[in-house]
């Protein structure tokens, strides 16, 4: 079963001057289908202004597609009726680790999502305390939000995600502001969320090096989505990737500049194991 | 000697309950056209600092000497001191404020009382430098993505032609495309019109990869002044303080312990692939 799926989705921002009138239009999504599996964890990679945000913002109801139409569990997301549930099966957290937390105490915030949806008390403190559990955050229950680093301020958000019991987590540049551990202990929740609890991931990224465990990425170019694969399928297309703006991780260029130096190494390595277990090979 | 900065700390907050420590006892000399990088854990006191050598905070105790010139003398200019030492904010979006991108860019050099021409010949060449699409150059810098916000900040400081350029995680939320550019055209602003940088990173590959010089910064301390070789050896010590090593440095690492005899301290890809092709007996 498809969590989330797109099928011919069109994005157009229309800017309007003062008065009102259209200035001008600009396609922000162009033509995009694009299937998601239930459990999945998905990566998308793109150019700055390739329309990732501005996807993702149509997969709980943020954004209503021009054209097109995408479901998340079965639902057409543009169904007022269906609204409530959609952005109850979604969960979104942002970039910025300080402008999405609004509590005084770690936990209060975490349980906002709940108290919102009508949860019975008892059951708000259950769903914080798992949420908290999950991410590694449970500890810092009592502690207040601005004390924390970036990296446990974004393992907060995401626990307040978790205790609305979404069945899909959109990430949009989680770590973009995070020093090396804050990104370390971001993915690494992330990663857990998806193996230990099935709830499908969907990953917003500018570093490689995030998404070299995903089932699957997609590439966006101009709104457009213009390629699909495993991440050893992707990153194999180095001079393809830089068309696009992109890169590959810097252990797959390492690999890379070896092989064109002529060491016999294999195609496609994505993780430091693999280059230091292929080098010893030829020794 | 551009910046000399003498015994100085920094407190928020002080006579408060909430005070904070953020900077404590730093010293440093900057010389002219030296590409420094400033890394550590968030919280660490980076943006505190460098608020600093602008003038827009001031040292709470010790002094700060641009040019060999006190900053806190009675009479300096401090405004005169922003123009020769841009700053580029760690959020773009609070640096934007004018109607259109063109405009905001022009802001700068508008204030420092230069012709009309001359000012928007500046701001056409900062945009173009820093890669902004033209078709966008009269859009409303709120209806940006995250990426084409950051270049458009830059660009404002830019334009400015400051003789000391500060970059705080300028680079967040960049394609890797964009982040290169940007990193390559401020490499060419050091090598070619002498300009001394400062950049904030979180990204250890692209500090190893371009300055001259690392700051390590931690709980409101200098604790590491060198070069990248030298700073980037003390792997454990860093990754206590939040940070790590670039990628290849770690790989290096294995390879060494596997038994390859590789320079373990190398830390770009370049050095990487020429100590292993050497290993390997292919130079
Ligand atoms: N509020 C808005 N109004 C008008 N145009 C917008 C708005 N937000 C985004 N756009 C435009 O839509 C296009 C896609 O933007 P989007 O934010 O989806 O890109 P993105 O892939 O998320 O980029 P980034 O990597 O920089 O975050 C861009 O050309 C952008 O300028
Ligand atoms: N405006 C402020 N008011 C009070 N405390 C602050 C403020 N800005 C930063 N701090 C505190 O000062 C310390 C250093 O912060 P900062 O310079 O932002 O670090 P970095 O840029 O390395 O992440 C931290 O403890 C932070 O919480
Ligand atoms: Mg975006
Ligand atoms: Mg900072």
């Amino acid at each position: 079963m498809d969590i989330v799926k797109a099928k011919d989705l069109v994005f157009e921002y229309i800017r309007r001057d003062e008065e009102g009138n259209v200035e001008g239009i600009s396609t922000a999504v162009d033509h995009v289908s694009l299937q998601v599996a239930q459990g999945d964890f998905v990566a998308i990679l793109g150019h700055n202004g390739s329309g990732k945000s501005t996807l993702a913002k149509h997969l709980n109801a943020i954004l209503y597609p021009t054209e097109g139409t995408v479901w998340v569990d079965g639902k057409d997301t543009s169904a007022e009726e269906n609204l409530w549930t959609v952005r109850q099966n979604v969960g979104m957290v942002f970039q910025n680790p300080d402008n999405q937390i609004i509590g005084q105490v770690v936990e209060e915030d975490v349980g906002f999502g709940p108290e919102n949806l009508g949860v019975p008390t008892k059951e708000i403190w259950e769903r914080v305390e798992e949420s908290l559990r999950a991410v590694g955050m449970y500890e810092h229950r009592k502690h207040s939000p601005n004390r924390l680093s970036g990296g446990q301020k974004q393992r907060v958000s995401i626990a307040g995600v978790l205790a609305m019991h979404p069945k899909c987590i959109v990430l949009d540049e989680p770590t973009a502001m995070l020093d090396p551990s804050g990104r370390r202990e971001v993915i690494r929740a992330v990663r857990g969320l998806n193996d230990v609890e099935g709830i499908t991931v969907i990953l917003i990224t500018h570093y490689m090096e995030e998404v070299i465990h995903a089932d699957k990425i997609f590439v966006m170019d101009k709104g457009q989505l213009v390629m699909e694969g495993t991440p050893k399928e992707i990153f194999s297309r180095v001079e393809r990737l830089k068309e696009l703006r992109l890169d590959v991780p810097q252990v797959t260029l390492l690999a890379h500049e070896l092989r064109k130096k002529g060491l016999p190494i294999p195609e496609g390595i994505l993780e430091r194991k693999e280059l230091v277990e292929a080098l010893r090979n030829l020794k | 000697m551009a910046i000399i900065v003498d015994h100085v700390n920094y407190i928020y907050g002080q006579d408060t309950e909430q005070a904070v420590h953020a900077l404590q006892d730093i010293n440093l000399q900057i010389p002219d056209g030296q590409f420094i990088g400033i890394i550590g854990h968030t919280g660490s006191g980076k943006s505190t600092l460098v608020q600093h050598l602008n003038g827009l905070l001031k040292a709470t105790s010790g002094s700060i000497y641009y040019n060999g010139q006190d900053i806190y003398d009675e009479g300096y200019n401090l405004k005169d001191l922003r123009s020769h030492v841009g700053l580029v904010f760690q959020y773009p979006e609070h640096q934007l404020f004018e109607v259109d991108v063109f405009s905001d860019v022009c802001f700068g050099p508008k204030n420092l009382g230069l012709s009309k021409k001359e000012v928007e010949l500046r701001a056409f060449d900062a945009l173009r430098q820093v890669g902004f699409p033209e078709e966008l150059f009269y859009t409303s810098p709120f209806d940006l993505s995250g990426g084409q916000k950051r270049r458009v900040a830059i660009a404002g400081v830019l334009a400015m032609k400051p003789d000391v350029l500060i970059l705080d995680e300028p680079t967040a939320g960049l394609d890797p495309k964009g982040r290169e550019d940007i990193l390559d055209m401020v490499k060419r602003l050091q090598q070619e019109s002498g300009m001394t940088i400062l950049l904030v990173s979180h990204s250890m590959d692209d500090v190893a990869e371009y300055v001259d010089r690392i700051l390590v910064m931690d709980h409101g301390r200098v604790v590491f002044d060198d070069v990248p070789r030298q700073v980037f050896s003390h792997v454990e010590e860093l990754e206590e303080m939040h940070l790590a090593a670039p990628q290849v440095t770690y790989i290096l690492r294995d390879l060494k312990k596997a038994g390859i005899e590789v320079d373990e301290n190398a830390t770009t890809v370049d050095e990487a692939a020429s100590t292993i092709l050497q290993a390997f007996g292919k130079k």
